[in-house]
């Protein structure tokens, strides 16, 4: 059982016009087989949230805590809050040039395991993995994401989820430009990790779409940097139908 | 096409000086005596000369060139006054002079026509002391003919040379120079190229170590049909002042060149330079022609410099591009690795191994791809990275 507490978080990034304030005090708790999915209007800071989890360097918290089972979170470097349970889908996954995918997968597994898998049993869960995903095996040799178009890089981070195994996975918009068979294989994908290892799933999106196929537990409404309203799956179809003007309002 | 985090800077097409115009010669007195107010020594540290801008000065002897054949390659020591010294290009500047006329033997290395070499010629200079000395080597390939040679240099030494390189129609030659110098040589080399119709040359620098080393690969591209591909690899330290200056002349109709530079540098004082000239002539119609130079800075206090520049003379082309750029790390890389559990220093490694791998892969000869990559972790290790 994992635990992830997100406490009263205040995050804010450094413009050129100086500091700017995103998130204002999220509240959240996300347990080992929960999934929590966030909506929420564009630039309300739902990407923030996840960046600020993961550790980027560009967003600095001002106020507040995240906890994973009780372990101070924001004291950990970014390799270390992997290595501790937590994953990242990327909503725009970076290229890195000259370093294949085999080579990026095999060098994180290692990382994470503090030892090299086994081959035979490594190159077997790698080619099971691609092969549920429907990917070509050919993107072993190619370098991590360069020229991926966008829904190979969603299921190359749901590649990376089952390989890696995380305790708690933060998904933004793994959804978004994935056509209507991509996006049954992806969710698959994060069902089976859900099963099999009992991942805590942070889902953010802007579609009810993917919730038909990852159900969700709980619904949390993002607005202007914290969480404005939480229900449960109802919540979602509300909001497709209503958008998000109420909340807007009750803002201004 | 700029990467992340690098800052791409796009030059202006304008030419600086057109380089058609300086002037080639085999005579000393013809070329000024060095100063950085000239531009083409502007960048260099004058004190790590070490004489060898000096009149005269001595010669690499034969017995300080190793010479591993393969096939039916062919080398032999010939005096520097045969008529086939100077067909491939002709000294544009004054080290280059200097280095013609203390030369006064030539090695040269001839793949005959025809033949196909599958092995690697190795041609390894080491030197020993710190005395300048001038090396005059020429390499033909005959028509048809296919071959790899890889010049190398190693030890410790004070050298000025000149490489020509002469492919016949239809040939296809890699050659590799390697600088792989002890600390305290410096060492100036001026590589001339010619290539026939329809030939192909890939032209590899790989610079390693040196207090100062200074390539200039020139390729005069007179037949149509010709290709080049130049590529560099360096990796310099807080020891090095690594110089490479690629110049691609297109002259004849429908040729092609590429070129392809990428370094590393770490430590304070590393400086690397990087000046590519192109100069599409009036008459080189249908030239596709690109360069590129990338530099990624690992730690502070290093210094590369990058001057792409290119001079177009016709409308009738099929391409011309550039590109250079030099920065520190990516933040996104390093995250988006960091975010998989992968330590910081392994990123950083794994970003850099990437980062120069895109040219390390084109050199193609198994013993020069692991010697690089050794030198890489080495490298890295070095700069704690
Ligand atoms: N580095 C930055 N500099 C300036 N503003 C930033 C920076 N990073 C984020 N922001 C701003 O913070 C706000 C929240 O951005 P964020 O990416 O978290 O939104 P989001 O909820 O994920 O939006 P979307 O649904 O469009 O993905 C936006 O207004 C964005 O422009
Ligand atoms: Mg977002």
């Amino acid at each position: 059982m994992a635990t992830l507490e997100i406490k009263n978080l205040h995050v804010s990034v450094d413009t050129d016009q100086g500091k700017k304030q995103i998130l204002r005090g999220v509240d959240l708790v996300v347990k080992s087989g929960e999934t929590h999915a966030i909506m929420g209007p564009n630039g309300s800071g739902k990407s923030t949230l996840a960046y600020s989890i993961a550790g980027h360097p560009k967003y600095e918290v001002t106020e507040g805590e995240i906890l994973l089972d009780g372990q101070n979170v924001l004291e950990m470097a970014v390799d270390e809050r992997a290595k501790a349970g937590l994953f990242l889908a990327m909503q725009y996954p970076v290229e890195v040039p000259g370093v294949s995918v085999s080579n990026f997968l095999r060098t994180a597994k290692t990382a994470l395991d503090g030892e090299a898998p086994k081959l035979r049993e490594w190159i077997g869960d790698l080619k099971g993995a691609m092969k549920n995903l429907r990917m070509d095996p050919d993107f072993t040799e190619r370098n991590v994401n360069e020229g991926f178009s966008g829904g190979e890089k969603k299921r190359h981070e749901i590649l990376q989820l089952e390989l890696l195994k995380p305790k708690i996975a933060i998904l933004d918009e793994t959804d978004s430009g994935l056509d209507v068979d991509a996006l049954k294989v992806v969710s698959e994908g994060v069902n089976r990790a859900k099963e099999e290892t009992g991942l805590g799933v942070l889902l953010i999106t802007h579609y009810t779409r993917i919730l038909r196929y990852i159900e969700p537990d709980f619904v949390h409404v993002f607005v202007a940097g914290k969480v404005a309203e939480q229900g449960g799956p109802e919540l979602a179809e509300r909001l497709e139908a209503e958008g998000y003007d109420r909340y807007l309002k009750t803002e201004a | 096409m700029a990467q992340h985090g690098i800052k791409a800077h796009e030059h202006k097409l304008v030419p600086l000086q057109t380089r058609s115009e300086r002037p080639r010669s085999t005579s000393i007195s013809d070329f000024a005596e060095l100063s950085n107010r000239q531009e083409i020594w502007r960048y260099l540290p004058m004190d790590r000369l070490q004489g060898l801008d000096a009149e005269v000065i001595g010669e690499v002897s034969q017995s300080e060139l190793s010479i591993s054949l393969a096939g039916t390659v062919t080398a032999s020591w010939i005096d520097s006054s045969e008529p086939i010294v100077g067909t491939a290009g002709l000294p544009e500047d004054r080290i280059s002079a200097i280095a013609w006329t203390n030369a006064s033997k030539t090695l040269l290395v001839e793949v005959p026509a025809d033949q196909e070499i599958a092995e690697p010629v190795f041609l390894t200079l080491k030197l020993e002391e710190l005395a300048a000395k001038a090396l005059h080597i020429f390499v033909k390939v005959g028509a048809n003919a296919k071959a790899t040679i890889v010049l190398d240099h190693i030890g410790q030494g004070l050298l000025a040379e000149n490489v020509e390189i002469l492919l016949e129609p239809g040939a296809k030659l890699d050659f590799v120079s390697i600088q792989d110098w002890d600390n305290g040589s410096s060492h100036v080399s001026n590589q001339l190229t010619r290539l026939g119709k329809d030939s192909v040359l890939k032209h590899v620098v790989v610079s390693l170590g040196g207090d100062l080393v200074r390539v200039t690969p020139s390729v005069a591209l007179d037949s149509p049909g010709a290709e080049i591909q130049m590529y560099g690899v360096y990796l310099a330290d807080s020891k090095n002042y690594f110089e490479h200056r690629p110049y691609v002349d297109h002259i004849a109709e429908n040729c092609v060149s590429n070129v392809a530079y990428k370094g590393a540098l770490q430590g304070a004082g590393a400086h690397t330079v990087w000046v590519g000239d192109v100069l599409i002539r009036e008459t080189a119609i249908g030239t596709n022609s690109y360069e590129l130079n990338r530099n990624l800075l690992l730690t502070d206090g290093a210094r590369a410099d990058s001057v792409p520049n290119l001079e177009i003379e016709t409308g009738k082309i099929e391409g011309a591009g550039h590109a250079s750029a030099s920065g520190r790390f990516d933040d996104e890389q390093l995250f988006y690795l960091m975010a998989r559990g992968i330590g910081d220093t392994e990123a950083k490694r794994l970003v850099v191994r990437g980062f120069l791998n895109e040219v390390v892969q084109k050199v193609g000869i198994s013993q020069v791809e692991d010697r690089l990559i050794a030198s890489i972790e080495q490298g890295l290790e070095k700069a704690g990275v």
